[in-house]
């Protein structure tokens, strides 16, 4: 009742309707939550560089940003889900299995035209049987991607005999410079995130495709009564989670020089919390592609700044899982506190 | 010529007959309340007419034409539209972006077809202004009240050349100030030649707003009559089942 007696009244006030709708830019940029959170990286960046002289270096920027880089890429497709009111647990072992795909292919001497394709393609299988198992079968997502984080890592175990692989063929090179080489300084898989965060922004605000996913998202019924195809929409939202997953597996085959079938292994946690921190809803209905790579920042300094204060990496599991207790808490606070 | 008629209709759910033998006709412009008990059919004749179920017998013709609705956007085509009890609003999207929902416009940007979102808010706004409706088309339907969240449900009504209008229960949940906007909103459609069927089980909403009061009572139309010639006395009987016929 109350909430209602206030927009009522508010609605005779049209001053104040007009102030809370021109306010200036900087106060709708400080009530978002994605701001925040850059300010505490951006804070986070600072102190450790003036609290070590190991962070500001050349060689550990470089692999902080690279390692923020996977967990961005998939971070946004992860946004994606979310925002669309589901979840998915399965694109730690989506990147394994990507990774596989391309590291098997190219070390039996396929060229890496083929073997980065195929990994790609054997990804966005993942996704689509996701999602044909979520819209059509109307399973749970939680169950569902649950179930796929075990069967996908184990393809992944099977597709290598669960062995390293290491020798990627004629095309070795091209590999391991797309995913550890750099381009005008910058990372490789930095300018990779860098571009697909510009196409998912893009794809979230401007295109038919995001309006109904955030439809869906906020609520499903009333999509489903406008007509929006909802079961395409989903599934397609899962392929697009799953080939965020495969790129960043081809990626980091290249960085790491070699496989194992551990890779990715608890990568999900890290990337449902940097999109929850990045201000996704895990209620469904709202998320952006900035706020996922600033959540992704924000975990990676303060994964590196646990290493470099010397804190033990038995920790890192502890931080992650707070974290994303924490913004789902602060989230609750604020709509309990806009729905007194 | 009606702009809705409906010929011995009939609905079975296995051994439930929700509706049995209705026939109804409904002019250009009328706005019709449709009352009855719980369970007396209302939603079923809503939905049979939308094109969610098809009649077990029975015919619908539109505007003269027979009509065969298999899905709903085959009703929606032939300009039936639906305003829902629970309103299939998105609390996330702002109220332009409700409206134009599964419709929305785009605009060629190089290669890519884009949203226009200029261009739905200059559309919303429009219809807000023609249901006399103080909605604004940027605002977030979850800060809207009761009323202004009907306005943007109405008003997706009028995006295509709607003929009738189906309402579900539309003052089912609002404050009583948020009733007589609503209220206005049906005698906007109504100015526009829009036919409009009202379920509510709120007598004074019904004897304000419509011109005939139809009574479903266990699946058959037991009255359907100017709703001058009537009162909420007579309908109360004729929805108990006090009076027979009418
Ligand atoms: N999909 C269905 N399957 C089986 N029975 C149904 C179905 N929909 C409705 N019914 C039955 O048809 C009858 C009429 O239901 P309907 O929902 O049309 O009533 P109503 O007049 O809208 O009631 P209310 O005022 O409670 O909304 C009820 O007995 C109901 O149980
Ligand atoms: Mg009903």
């Amino acid at each position: 009742m109350s909430p209602e007696n206030k927009t009522m009244s508010s609605n005779t006030l049209s001053e104040v309707i007009d102030r809370s709708e021109y306010r200036s830019l900087l106060s709708r940029i400080t009530s978002h939550q994605t701001f925040w959170v850059f300010v505490a990286a951006l804070l986070a960046c600072i102190a450790l560089s003036l609290l070590t002289d190991t962070f500001a270096t050349d060689r550990n920027l470089f692999n902080v940003s690279r390692n923020f880089a996977f967990v961005g890429i998939i971070a946004l497709g992860m946004t994606a889900v979310i925002a669309s009111g589901g979840i998915d647990l399965s694109v730690g072992s989506t990147v394994v299995l990507s990774a596989m795909v391309v590291a098997v292919l190219m070390s039996s001497g396929m060229p890496i035209w083929i073997g980065v394709p195929a990994a790609l393609l054997a990804a966005m299988l993942v996704g689509l049987a996701n999602g044909i198992l979520i819209a059509y079968a109307g399973m749970p997502p939680f169950v569902v991607t649950l179930g796929g984080l075990s069967v996908v890592r184990s393809l992944g175990m099977v597709l290598s005999d669960n062995k390293m692989i290491y020798e990627f063929g004629p095309d070795t090179a091209m590999l391991l410079a797309l995913g550890g080489g750099a381009t005008l300084g910058l990372p490789n898989p930095l300018i990779v995130l860098g571009v697909l965060a510009g196409i998912t922004g893009f794809l979230f605000k401007w295109t038919r495709w995001g309006q109904h996913l955030f439809a869906m998202g906020g609520n499903e019924q009333a999509a489903k009564l406008t007509g929006i195809p909802v079961m395409r929409l989903k599934v397609s939202v899962y392929m697009f989670s799953a080939l965020m997953a495969g790129i960043t597996g081809v990626l980091e085959v290249g960085w790491l020089g070699g496989v194992t079938t551990n890779l990715g292994q608890a990568m999900e946690l890290s990337v449902i919390a940097a999109a929850v921190i990045g201000g996704a809803n895990l209620a469904g209905g709202v998320g952006t592609a900035f706020g996922a790579i600033v959540g992704a920042l924000l975990i990676e300094v303060i994964r590196n700044s646990l290493i470099l204060l010397g804190i033990s990496t038995f920790w890192q599991g502890a931080f992650v899982g707070s974290f994303i207790v924490i913004a789902v808490a602060f989230d609750r606070f604020r709509s309990a506190r806009s729905s007194d | 010529m009606s702009a809705l008629r409906l010929d011995n209709i009939s609905k079975h759910f296995g051994a439930i007959h929700a509706l049995t033998d209705v026939s109804l006709s409904i002019e250009p412009g009328e706005v019709v309340g449709l009352m009855g008990d719980n369970g007396a059919g209302k939603s079923t004749l809503v939905k049979v007419i939308a094109g969610n179920f098809a009649p077990t017998s029975g015919e619908i013709h539109i505007g003269g034409t027979r009509a065969n609705f298999h899905r709903p956007i085959d009703a929606q085509r032939a300009g039936i539209e639906v305003v829902y009890q629970d309103l299939a609003i998105c609390n996330n999207l702002s109220a332009a972006s409700n409206v134009f929902l599964g419709r929305e416009l785009t605009r060629q940007f190089g290669p890519f077809r884009v949203l226009d979102y200029a261009g739905m808010r200059v559309r919303a706004g429009e219809l807000f202004k023609r249901l006399k409706s103080e909605t604004r088309p940027r605002d977030l339907v979850k800060r809207m009240s009761g009323g202004q969240r009907q306005a943007v449900a109405i008003a997706r009504t009028l995006l295509s050349d709607a003929r009738i209008v189906l309402m579900d229960e539309p003052t089912a949940a609002i404050s009583v100030r948020q009733v007589a906007e609503v209220l206005n909103l049906i005698r906007q459609l109504s100015d526009h030649g829009i036919a409009v069927v009202l379920i509510s089980h709120r007598m004074p909403d019904v004897f304000q707003v419509a011109d005939r009061i139809a009574v479903l009572r266990r699946g058959r139309l037991v009255a359907s009559k100017r709703a001058a010639d009537s009162s909420p006395e007579e309908v109360t009987g004729l929805i108990t089942g006090a009076i027979e016929l009418a």
